[in-house]
């Protein structure tokens, strides 16, 4: 299964490296992004109460997250083309395990998560990051960028193979994007001024993920926003993998 | 139910979707280890619903099928094992190379590691596309996709192959390729060709047996010779040089088969026997002192076995081929 794996993954990448279009804008949109509001809304540091010297040491998070919208995106586009092509179809007339598809491709989408996280880490760096879990809070912070990046391509993945439809995975990137806006993304929680704003970022679990990430930059090793941010992560990521193989098990029907 | 460990054997299998649609009702068939065996339909018959139960990708609703001696339903993996199939769409990435897609499908089918290389190179080489082997899919023609297709299900050595309309949308020159390659496979390689298609044509040059479907039933089958046998005879058809004696050449031709239409200023008959008759006509019409300008054989086509046996034309076939013109 291991050499099934490798070659499914192994697909994934070049299917994602040979189109530009899935590479570049995942690193370099949340990064212009990201400038932009370093630049616009560093007054927001003036706040009482903001947890930053810096912009970007706040907002450094959130191109983490984005690039996990596009491994949503990137995953389910690809397995829902390999429905509408019958591509699929060849896989289930081999003796392939359903979990090689799965795990392959997912793992296909991470790496190319994987090098996105390591360019923003890189990027934070050079442009005066304060990165204040040390040394071991980078792999650590990798570790949960791509838990989360997992779980949002395993969506992803559960979307693309229970609808076929490149169409209906490009659809769901508004919904995923509003959840990300409608988080504690651009300001503490404690300092959303609207009510509903606040408590609507207060139940969405995007806030507790990019503050798990946020957190090894602006507070060191804070057990409870990490505690949140890796349990969110693992349980949406659980979930998603398992209704993804739900779906491929309904869409892989072979006797 | 005799047991083909390299054939096929089908026994009133059928598949019904929702809404009660029974795609595939009640089929039986046989198909003998080495053959190449011409599904023939139109469009919607049922041909291609038959071919996802056959390679277990679709459960039927009932009866049996044994494919390479493996039950379709209770054996699955076994069948899978010792089929190779093309579907009716050559389902490839265009963002693979031709070379990327035999390192996976023998990755996936089990081949060993050393051999995955120099397999995936022969398959390439015998289907003509070592020049092309590095480009992307996506730059490949019709024929080049469906051939690649067709070197994907042999990776694993296949005892039967499942071609769904293997030349649908090709040129004439694709499709000759096709035929030959398929060709090949059966006869030098001992390989089972279930061959779906709805060119008549191709199922009269390739199959060695043939069943037609249509409405998920099977309204006929049997060699194309037998098939086109059962529904007539050849039809001849003359026209005299000199208009004033088409009466004459009329009685001549009526001596030896029955009168049917012809086209204007000729005359024609249904020969009584077969096309051995010819030469005592043209020695008939030669003692009468007649001479013809046109003298032309029609041979019963598949074409003419499925409109005698459905009432009409087959839809996307071809049309059907020239007579052939002989002079006298």
């Amino acid at each position: 299964m291991r050499s099934q794996v490798f070659e499914v993954a192994r697909r994934s990448i070049l299917q994602t490296l040979r189109q530009p279009a899935l590479v570049i804008p995942p690193i370099v949109f949340p990064l212009i992004m990201m400038a932009i509001n370093t630049g616009g809304l560093h007054a927001a540091t003036n706040l009482p109460g903001f947890p930053a010297d810096t912009y970007l040491d706040f907002a450094i998070a959130v191109p983490f997250m984005q690039c996990s919208l596009f491994a949503c995106i990137n995953a389910g586009a690809a397995l829902a083309r390999d429905v509408e092509t019958g591509f699929l179809k060849r896989l289930a007339m081999t003796p392939m395990q359903r979990a090689a598809l799965l795990i392959g491709h997912l793992g296909g989408v991470m790496v190319v998560s994987f090098v996105s996280a390591l360019i923003y880490v890189a990027v934070g760096f050079a442009a005066g990051m304060d990165f204040h879990a040390g040394f071991w809070g980078v792999p650590a912070l990798l570790v949960l960028a791509m838990l989360i990046a997992l779980a949002f391509a395993a969506l992803g993945a559960f979307v693309g193979l229970r609808s076929g439809s490149g169409e209906t995975v490009q659809g769901f990137f508004p919904l995923f994007f509003v959840l990300l806006f409608l988080s504690s993304m651009s300001l503490p929680r404690p300092l959303i001024e609207q009510d509903w704003f606040r408590f609507i970022a207060t139940y969405n679990p995007v806030s507790y993920l990019i503050e798990g990430i946020r957190s090894f930059i602006i507070t060191g090793w804070d057990a409870e926003a990490l505690a949140l941010g890796f349990g969110i992560a693992i349980a949406v990521a659980a979930a998603a993998v398992i209704a993804a193989s739900g779906a491929l098990r309904t869409r892989l029907v072979r006797t | 139910m005799t047991i083909l460990p390299n054939g096929i054997e089908v026994e009133d299998l059928a598949r019904e979707f929702k809404g009660g649609v029974r795609a595939v009702d009640g089929i039986d068939l046989t198909v003998e280890p080495g053959e190449i065996y011409g599904f023939l339909g139109p469009n919607g018959a049922g041909k291609s619903t038959t071919v996802l139960m056959l390679t277990t990708l679709l459960p039927p609703s009932s009866g049996t099928a044994r494919v390479a001696g493996h039950d379709i339903v209770r054996e699955g993996p076994e069948v899978r094992r010792a089929i190779g199939a093309a579907l009716q769409e050559a389902a490839l990435d265009p963002l693979l190379t031709g070379r990327e897609h035999m390192r996976l499908q023998t990755t996936l089918q089990g081949v060993p590691k050393a051999e995955r290389g120099t397999r995936g190179d022969a398959l390439l080489e015998r289907v003509g596309l070592m020049e092309a082997a590095d480009r992307k899919v996506r730059g490949y023609s019709g024929g080049m996709k469906r051939r690649l297709d067709l070197a994907l299900a042999l990776v694993h050595h296949p005892r039967i192959l499942f071609l769904d309309e293997p030349t649908t949308g090709l040129d004439p020159q694709s499709r000759a390729d096709m035929w030959q390659e398929v060709a090949r496979l059966a006869h030098e390689d001992g390989v089972t060709v279930f061959l779906t298609t709805q060119y008549l044509e191709e199922a009269d040059v390739l199959a060695d047996r043939i069943a037609i479907i249509d409405h998920g039933t099977i309204v006929a089958r049997g060699t194309p010779d037998e098939l086109k046998a059962e529904i007539g005879r050849p039809t001849l058809e003359v026209e005299p040089a000199v208009r004033e004696e088409l009466e004459a050449v009329t009685g001549v031709l009526a001596r030896f088969g029955t009168p049917v239409t012809a086209r204007p200023g000729a005359t024609a008959v249904r020969l009584h026997g077969n096309v051995d008759q010819l030469a005592d006509v043209v020695r008939a019409l030669d003692g009468e002192n007649l001479t013809v300008t046109d003298f032309r054989l029609h041979a019963p086509t598949l074409d003419d076995v499925f409109l005698a046996k459905t009432g009409r034309k087959l839809e996307g076939g071809e049309p059907a081929a020239e007579p052939e013109a002989v002079s006298a």
